[in-house]
């Protein structure tokens, strides 16, 4: 089954075109990369798959589930880190963690102990106690990844997530979220313009000015456009130097 | 919609927006102290300037500091409301606003559990607030603090109603002082909190009209009324038919195919 199928997918903003009948899948347990410069339309896309854009054309399946019709039900099993960061600064990690948990309906004692295990897992336990606008920015962003990871989704979506973090912090956050989609099986879709994001085993979508130029596993893309790496590959496929 | 998850989600807003009004100190003492810098200086300036008649609910001549307070108690709501419209539009520049949006729950009930969180928060302050105004002789029965709650709600919610329709259609916080400017100070005061509606049709007619027809001075009526045990059916009546006009408007203006946010671009 696919944990995520976008089918023809269109948006403007009045008379800008932002997406053009965009398509594409992620199957369940697979990671999968949406390559795109800035101004491709990621950031657009990721706010009509979590139904802060009403999508007027084409369809948003989620394990099935259409947003359109049934967005709730849809929304309770994707878990979504923003571009922008979405803490509360007023709030410790723990109470950050903990209000998410209630939005989804956990009861108390089950937030409090998965809060503890998330943290845990993305090596911010330490942190639990302390309000987020003392973390810094690799700290809040594992933060963020522990809080969307608390209702036990199956679709992870994540913005950008390495924007702003240093090569570790990039590498270690994206070793986090690889292990995830291995160990508890979790379909990951993961926007980005940095190549070297890509591994070979991952699949990927490409794109450019709102369309979808290339989807498939990230070792076939360059075999099949004649190019000796994926940054070659994109540079051909979006015109970029 | 399960109902568990309801009151558990209803539980969560309730809890960040307390935790979050106790951290903000300087905003819980300014809250405060704005009403009382008004009953303690404004009112003792105008007690000897503005002679007022017996008016309903007062059953005698009534000073001006007796007058004004229920009015205060509704302007605390308002500016609460307000500064909680403003977390609004900073939640969603911050980008905070995404997580309650995107939560499992229709819109219109994360929506209304977050009016409801901001006026049981703003609650106490006003409360505070009316029992320190019995150091200035304010002193309406003691049944009436019972009898106001009702009526504190319904204003707030009212309020807090218009304060998110006002969100859902400012892009930037910039755009608040405009708000402030030309919506918040002249419902203030072309309202009856701060002078009844026979002295301001003295001052002009258009004026009276403007606040008899204005919906906070129903808030104020409301609360004036029910402090003093008595009913403003009409006052309340207004109030609620408000709640619901400007709650189903600011719900279309948080909907993703109609609302603010789906006309507008998205970063990238």
């Amino acid at each position: 089954m696919n944990a995520l199928a976008i089918e023809n997918l269109s948006h403007s903003f009045g008379t800008r075109q932002v997406l053009q009948n965009v398509s594409f899948t992620v199957a369940e347990g697979r990671m999968c990369i949406l390559l795109g410069r800035n101004g491709a339309g990621k950031t657009t896309l990721f706010s009509l798959i979590t139904g802060l854009y009403y999508a007027r054309t084409g369809l948003v399946r989620v394990f099935d589930m259409a947003m359109q019709a049934n967005p709730s039900a849809a929304l309770a099993q994707m878990g979504v880190v923003f571009q922008l960061p979405t803490l509360d600064l007023d709030l410790t990690a723990g109470e950050n963690l903990r209000y998410h948990a209630a939005l989804h309906g956990l009861p108390t004692k089950l937030s409090k102990a998965r809060s503890r295990e998330e943290l845990s897992r993305l090596e911010v336990l330490d942190r639990i106690d302390d309000r987020t606008c003392a973390l810094s920015g690799g700290q809040r962003r594992r933060v963020e990844i522990a809080r969307a990871l608390m209702h036990g989704p199956r679709l992870l979506l994540l913005d950008e997530p390495t924007t702003g973090l240093d090569v570790p912090g990039r590498r270690a956050l994206e070793q986090h979220v690889r292990d995830l989609c291995r160990e508890r099986g979790i379909a990951v879709l993961w926007a980005t313009h940095f190549l070297e994001e890509v591994a070979a085993d991952d699949d990927v979508v490409v794109l450019d000015r709102g369309r979808v130029c290339w989807a498939g596993p990230a070792d076939r893309i360059a075999p099949e456009l004649g190019v000796g790496s994926v940054a070659e590959a994109f540079a051909l496929l979006t015109g970029s130097p | 919609m399960k109902v568990d998850h309801a009151l558990r989600a209803l539980d969560g807003i309730l809890r960040r927006e307390m935790l979050r009004s106790l951290r903000q100190r300087a905003r819980l003492f300014s809250a405060m102290v704005r009403p009382l810098v008004w009953l303690a200086i404004f009112a003792a300036g105008f007690r000897s300037v503005l002679g007022l008649s017996i008016t309903p609910p007062y059953q005698t001549y009534v000073l001006y500091e007796v007058y004004v307070v229920p009015g205060l108690a509704a302007m605390m709501l308002l500016f609460h409301a307000m500064a909680s419209s403003l977390a609004m539009v900073y939640d969603r520049e911050m980008g905070s606003m995404r997580l309650l949006l995107t939560a499992p729950l229709p819109r219109w009930y994360l929506l209304a559990a977050r009016l409801l969180a901001s006026v049981i928060v703003g609650l106490p302050l006003v409360y505070l607030f009316l029992f320190v105004a019995r150091f200035w002789d304010v002193r309406p029965p003691i049944m009436g603090y019972v009898a106001v709650l009702p009526a504190l709600v319904l204003s707030g919610l009212m309020l807090g109603a218009f304060g998110l329709l006002v969100s859902s259609m400012s892009t930037q916080m910039e755009n608040f002082a405009g708000v402030m400017n030309f919506v918040i100070f002249p419902m203030f005061f072309a309202s009856t909190a701060l002078y009844p509606i026979w002295r301001l049709a003295e001052a002009g007619p258009v004026l009276a009209t403007i606040a008899a027809w204005n919906p906070f001075s129903s808030a104020v009526e409301l609360i004036r009324f029910a402090l003093y045990l008595r009913f403003d059916m009409v006052s309340m009546l207004v109030v609620v038919a408000c709640l619901a006009a400007f709650f189903l408007a600011a719900v279309a203006g948080y909907d993703p195919g109609r609302g603010l946010w789906s006309r507008r671009g998205g970063e990238g």
